[in-house]
């Protein structure tokens, strides 16, 4: 297990954003309230070109937090040792704040699926993602944080909450999270569970992060609403209710606005950080 | 491999499976629209991927032709890596065995313009060379160095005219493509890719230089194709577009 003390997370706890190269220039001349940016790792695992120079360039101005999609650490083989090397190079050069993966999978065989699919939580699970959590802290020589799926559907299998599964592998590993509210969000609704519910049974301790950003809407085939995880829109006014409430129990943290598709002119983005800001300002004025 | 992930894997790329057991809803019933949406999400990440990947192609086929073309791409060639933004790598192959294209015969060398812009663009920077360099070795002794290339360089063989299609794909007003045969030479010159045109004999010049073979061994490669071969408007070309990383000279 790794010693979580010697490297603590250092992200500021203010709005950051999911950096989109289109917003270079905005972002270094108005950055409004943005403090630190996010960026997904496999979009810097090339040998060098624009991609790096920006990133030479922002990380004298924001703090940066590299958030790996390809990992697969939920998934039932072993972990991709290649590209934990290339992730390894990457965090070496870059020395972010924070690095950040998902509790999903998304390679099988030889094949990346592109996408972050969900996984059983049962006991023989719980035991594979700690296991593999303990490789990537040990092999990347700092602490992880974990971020909460959005999800579809359950399986009938599972015999953990979401929030136990988490709680315990941040017990077991000494790794930290990523709490995506959306995604509870989205989970609570496709699933029928309260977000709030969810959020005063997560391990609230463990939280180095917090993630918002837009869903869309959809219904399953017996008409129940079905939400999708589209980071194609703003934030919806339930996700920021749910935000302010998980601040309460927070305190002040790093917030991220996460904007994937169809992504806006900066001012519409900036705009979205402004009311991270002020979720932030109220939770230092509750607290 | 056996287990959970095997059966959900199976039935995200083919739709005609079912949607593996112990998937369920709230209710706890089996759901086909909820598994629908980690189908789509494939389906649309791939698709898109590929889409940033090929635009001239995508122009040459028209959207829904692109789309269709993507799907069937991604389910004979599913992404190896999580590297996505080298997804694509086995398109020309893929276009030059598939027989409804078959009568576009310039397609594959398109897609293999096309992965040589996105090298480019991730390739490994390197320092500006000082043309004056090449200036202070004698003739004699510059013949026998050799150059090293920029990572970014890149070179795609063609019999078609394959930068007259690019540029008029990609350029409103260009001149319609010409019946010649069209290597193209891919330059970054800071952090934007471009295509340039050569001869045949200025291609082969360009092979035999990432070869490593010496500015003597390129001049014979060249001259075989073009007994007249002058490399002065390559040279020129390289020099301008940070094409040359650097110059080894012979020891004494």
């Amino acid at each position: 297990m790794l010693d979580a003390t010697l490297t603590p997370p250092r992200l500021p706890a203010a709005p950051g954003v999911g950096y989109k190269a289109q917003h270079f220039n905005a972002l270094r001349d108005d950055p409004g309230p943005v403090k630190w940016i996010e960026v997904h790792a496999e979009n810097y695992m090339g040998d060098g070109g624009r991609p790096h120079a920006q990133l030479r360039a922002l990380r004298d101005q924001f703090s940066v937090s590299v958030h790996g999609v390809g990992l697969s650490i939920g998934g039932e083989q072993p972990l991709d040792q290649d590209h934990l090397t290339r992730l390894a190079h990457l965090l070496d050069w870059l020395e972010p704040a924070s690095f950040s993966e998902h509790l999903a999978w998304s390679t099988h065989g030889a094949e990346f699926l592109d996408d972050l699919l969900p996984l059983p939580y049962t006991d023989a699970t719980l035991a594979r993602v700690a296991e593999h959590i303990d490789q990537v802290q040990t092999r990347l020589g700092r602490r992880l944080l974990l971020e909460n799926p959005s999800s579809y559907l359950a399986f009938s299998q599972s015999t953990w909450s979401e929030t136990d599964f988490l709680a315990e592998l941040v017990r077991r590993t000494g790794c930290g999270l990523l709490l995506d509210v959306n995604n509870v969000f989205i989970s609570a609704t496709n699933l029928d569970y309260t977000p709030q519910g969810y959020v005063d049974a997560y391990p609230i301790d463990a939280v180095g992060e917090i993630h918002v950003g837009g869903h869309d809407h959809d219904h399953d085939d017996q008409g129940a609403p079905l939400l999708i995880d589209s980071h194609g829109r703003k934030t919806a006014e339930p996700v920021w209710d749910l935000l302010r409430h998980t601040l309460q129990r927070t305190g002040p943290a790093p917030v991220l606005v996460e904007w994937d598709n169809d992504v806006p002119e900066w001012p519409i983005l900036q705009a979205e950080a402004e009311r991270a800001a002020l979720a932030l300002q109220s939770a230092t004025a509750g607290s | 491999m056996s287990g959970v992930q095997s059966q959900f894997r199976a039935a995200l790329l083919d739709p005609e499976r079912s949607v593996p057991e112990g998937l369920v809803g709230a209710d706890g019933q089996p759901t086909e629209k909820r598994f629908a949406v980690y189908r789509n999400n494939v389906t649309v990440a791939l698709t898109e991927a590929l889409r940033s990947a090929f635009p001239v192609l995508e122009k040459l086929l028209g959207d829904e032709n692109f789309a269709s073309l993507a799907r069937l791409y991604a389910r004979a060639h599913p992404p190896r890596t999580p590297m996505m933004m080298h997804y694509g790598v086995d398109m020309p192959e893929f276009l030059a065995a598939f027989q409804p294209l078959a009568h576009i015969g310039y397609l594959p060398d398109v897609a293999h313009l096309e992965l040589a812009m996105r090298r480019a663009y991730h390739a490994g920077d390197v320092a500006p060379f000082d043309a004056e360099r090449l200036s202070q070795i004698t003739p004699d002794r510059l013949m026998a160095s050799t150059l090293r290339l920029a990572p970014a360089v890149q070179l795609v063989p063609s019999q078609w005219p394959l930068f007259d299609i690019w540029r008029y794909n990609m350029q409103a007003g260009a001149d319609k493509p010409r019946a010649i045969a069209q290597p193209v030479l891919v330059a970054r010159r800071l952090f934007d890719p471009a295509p340039f045109p050569l001869t045949t004999a200025q291609a082969a010049w360009v092979a035999a230089t990432q070869d490593g073979n010496t500015l003597a061994g390129a001049q014979d490669a060249a001259a075989s194709i073009d007994p007249d071969f002058d490399l002065t408007p390559l040279l020129t070309l390289l020099l301008q577009q940070g094409c040359i990383a650097d110059i080894t000279t012979p020891k004494d």
